[in-house]
């Protein structure tokens, strides 16, 4: 069964650096790292200390809410830092790489898999983390039962990368993924594909292909759950990313926790752009190492696209969830008469007071300027432009400002996570920080409504 | 550059962070960012940034609004000297134009960007770009002999009264520049009506004939001018509000550029367009049997439209609230041109009522899509 659905509202912003089609592997990497705060709203309890030795596939960490659900090491080796931020808040814990086992999980026939079964394997292993849970964007309640569970392999981002190339050689894995994650849920996962073209995903059993068209943000996992059977209050869908879909096929034939991370190095300032292969966490100079950057300049490292990634310093590591590094130059600079119309046009704008539009489809320089300062909200019907949702964007965001839980509720929180507000970031005339103020709402209704 | 750079850097160190002055950070941040956009980068959220920003939206309302102020500033001076029936050029014409209007401009910009200023500093945030847009639209739309501390008195009320007192830009109920004028037409009426005070130095001629149309209708009189005079604008009014085709150039610019919503100014032309035929048809007087046509090109129309009913603050804010808030602006206007002799002028108080209509429009278009929802939740409880 396959449903098309087509996004007409959103923006396409073409960029330089965009990665070629070239598979490598990362140099080696000395460390890795967890972050929790990869995982929204999860307070972390440490179950390792300093200098102990730890197996691949063993706990670091777990979620305090809820004791089952574990954050498990990458690599084996020894715990070599845990670093603390303001009140003593867990930013990351650095394990270094050494030769060391490797934790096995009896996985049973097929056959006597039980839905409770395939959880527990899930939770014990690590790979729960894998499944984020809607609404809110969080990791999956192992006791819900979700409405549904949709993989998207659809990228609408700037850069961001190309599913079919990036699980080329994992089609048995995917499939294997698949059939686990169906057991989990009542009707077949939801897969959505690109509309021109969904390869090898076409031939993926046991799916109801979701098929896709339209720019940015179509690809978020948001706009195709509203787009397809929005989410009602009090109801829960589930949602992976399908290189995880992969990690948990792995999981399943042989029993290890797979960490495997094909991320898309992009951007400006990247010299050979490309996509390499390395595991979940590991340091961002075992993939620059190989891509080689432009360090004549100062550049901004972005776990994630331009439009809702996370900053991270040039030595930091990789995020749990990403598949795209992007590096741009960072854009500390002035521009005098800047805000004349019609000036600097070479700066992409979806705003007719540029003539940055005349330029076509070329792909465009960017940087991290600002453009401008933070004013009050004035211009209005900009926002529902880049907005593709049956939701009011402006109205929701002053509902979250004034912290009005009924308002936000009813105005469509349910249905968004912060990410779907990046275009709006992007675009908005008085450089409101959208993201950020729907991640707050986030927090509130969690708090207050749970 | 660099060196202007560097000396503005060195200018604002007693500004910074923990310095003598930070307190008045605000102002001096004004002036550098009006030469320079900033180097401040994204620290939270999308990490790149479109090139629109306040400051280039509203100069390109500045922009919009120039062919009609030189047309109002050359017209000024063309209705003085074609009154006194004095032989004028061109340029004569700018001149005398120019010595009543930029002086107007002045007082509104100084008294206006002043109280903006203290309350920046008194609030702690940067000083908006609205009022650049709000001080140039106050002195074109008051008559030309109102005398300038008439001109800051009112300034001075719509910057506190209805702009400030509910929280500064973004945040009125009413558009500034119309509650100005409102101010003054209320306060002063005898310089803002009436048939002395539309042309230029018009108190010392006598025998003047500087009615606008629409106070002349009301008044029961007729209409000397053509069609093309009403919509070149060449006929008395208030300074830059007489010449609908400039301000449909300023139209041009403002939908191009996207500035200005289309939504209401077409939804307006809609109204007023329907109400204007249906009262063509009843004809009871000569208002109701001025052509719809006209009422289109003449008085304020449409240089309220275009620039005063589309301030995004004051407006509807959703699409389909755009359409609603539009279409009402242009059907008031018509109904207080007709039906109120006493305001002959129905597009200030129109757009001034739909301003307190919006968010009650607003509100409707959101509650059906609340009411969508609940809907879906609803129905999705019933099949489970």
């Amino acid at each position: 069964m396959s449903v098309g659905i087509r996004i007409r509202r959103g923006a396409t912003i073409p960029l330089k650096g965009e990665s070629e089609k070239i598979l490598s592997d990362a140099a080696p990497s000395e460390t890795y790292a967890l972050k929790p705060d990869n995982f929204f709203g999860i307070v972390p309890r440490l179950m390792v200390k300093e200098g102990e030795e730890i197996a691949e596939g063993a706990p670091v960490f777990h979620c305090k809410k809820d004791p089952r659900i574990f954050f498990v090491s990458p690599v084996s080796g020894r715990v070599k830092e845990v670093v603390r931020g303001a009140k003593r808040k867990i930013l990351k814990i650095i394990i270094e790489q050494q030769v060391g086992d490797v934790i096995t999980h009896k996985i049973p026939a097929s056959k006597s898999l039980s839905r409770e079964k395939i959880i527990e394997i899930l939770l014990k292993s690590g790979a729960w983390p894998f499944i984020k849970q809607r609404p809110y964007g969080i990791i999956a309640d192992p006791d819900a039962i979700p409405k549904a569970i949709y993989v998207s392999t659809y990228s609408s981002a700037p850069l961001d990368v190309d599913f079919q190339f990036l699980l080329k050689n994992d089609k048995e894995d995917f499939q294997k993924g698949i059939d686990v994650l169906n057991t989990l849920v009542v009707s077949p996962v939801i897969l959505s594909v690109d509309a021109t073209f969904s390869g090898f995903f076409e031939y993926i059993k046991g799916v109801d292909l979701l098929q896709i068209k339209g720019p940015h943000p179509a690809g978020n996992v948001s706009v195709q759950i509203h787009k397809h059977k929005p989410i009602n209050m009090g109801e829960k869908v589930w949602e992976l990313r399908p290189e995880d879909v992969v990690n948990i096929g792995k999981l399943f034939i042989n029993g290890q926790f797979s960490a495997q991370r094909t991320l898309a190095v992009a951007g400006e300032s990247v010299f050979q752009p490309q996509y390499i292969k390395t595991k979940i966490g590991a340091l961002i100079t075992a993939l620059t190492d190989i891509t080689g950057f432009d360090n004549s300049q100062q550049n901004r490292f972005i776990n994630g696209d331009v439009l809702s990634g996370k900053a991270e310093a040039p030595n930091g590591h990789l995020d749990f969830h990403n598949n795209l590094l992007t590096i741009i130059p960072e854009g500390n600079h002035y521009r005098m008469f800047g805000w004349l119309p019609f000036m600097d046009n070479k700066i992409p704008s979806l705003s007719k007071t540029s003539l940055s539009w005349l330029f076509g489809k070329k792909p465009y320089n960017v940087d991290t300027n600002m453009n401008g300062e933070e004013r009050a909200l004035v211009v209005t019907g900009e926002m529902e432009k880049v907005f593709p949702m049956e939701i009011y964007p402006m109205q929701l965001l002053k509902a979250c400002m004034a912290n009005d839980i009924e308002k936000m509720e009813a105005l469509g929180i349910y249905e968004v996570i912060p990410e779907d507000f990046g275009l709006i970031d992007y675009a908005n005339t008085s450089k409101i920080e959208a993201q950020q103020i729907i991640k707050e709402g986030i927090e509130l209704m969690i708090k207050e409504v749970g | 550059m660099n060196f202007l750079r560097n000396k503005l850097d060195d200018l604002k160190r007693p500004f910074g962070k923990g310095q003598k002055w930070e307190r008045y950070a605000p102002a001096i941040n004004a002036f550098d960012t009006f030469l320079f956009v900033p180097n401040h980068t994204t620290y939270t959220g999308a990490h790149i940034r479109d090139a629109v920003d306040l400051k280039r939206t509203m100069v390109t309302v500045i922009i919009a609004l120039m062919p009609a102020l030189i047309y109002g500033i050359y017209n000024t001076g063309y209705q003085h000297f074609i009154q006194t029936g004095e032989a004028f050029s061109f340029l004569d014409a700018f001149i005398h134009g120019s010595w009543k209007i930029i002086p107007m401009i002045i007082v509104s910009y100084v008294v206006g960007l002043t109280i903006e200023f203290i309350f920046a500093v008194y609030r702690g945030h940067e000083v908006n770009e609205g009022y650049l847009v709000t001080g140039l639209l106050i002195p074109m739309i008051m008559p030309v002999d109102i005398p300038l501390w008439m001109v800051a008195i009112s300034v001075a009320f719509s910057v506190l009264i209805a702009k400030e007192a509910f929280g500064g830009t973004g945040m009125n109920i009413l558009n500034p520049a119309l509650t100005a004028r409102a101010f003054a037409f209320f306060a002063y009426p005898t310089y803002m009506s009436g048939n002395k005070v539309w042309v230029s130095e018009a108190s010392n001629i006598d025998g003047i004939s500087g009615e606008t149309i629409l106070g002349n209708l009301a008044a029961g009189g007729n209409v000397n001018y053509s069609f093309f005079e009403m919509f070149q604008g060449s006929i008395p009014g208030s300074i830059a509000e007489t010449s609908a085709l400039y301000v449909l150039i300023g139209a041009a610019i403002l939908i191009i550029t996207g500035v200005g919503s289309w939504r209401i100014m077409l939804g307006s032309v809609i109204g007023a367009a329907i109400v204007g035929f249906l009262f063509n048809l009843w004809g009871a007087n000569a208002l109701m049997s001025f052509s719809w046509v006209n009422h289109l090109v003449v008085g304020g129309f449409a240089f309220g439209v275009v620039f005063m009913a589309t301030d995004p603050v004051s407006a509807a804010q959703t699409n389909k609230g755009k359409w609603v808030y539009g279409i009402l602006v242009g059907v008031f206007c018509i109904l207080i041109r007709v039906f109120n002799p006493a305001y002959p002028e129905g597009v200030m108080l129109a757009i001034l009522l739909m301003n307190v209509f919006a968010p009650t429009i607003d509100h409707y278009v959101i509650q059906a899509n609340i009411n969508k929802r609940k809907k879906r939740w609803a129905s999705a409880l019933k099949t489970a």
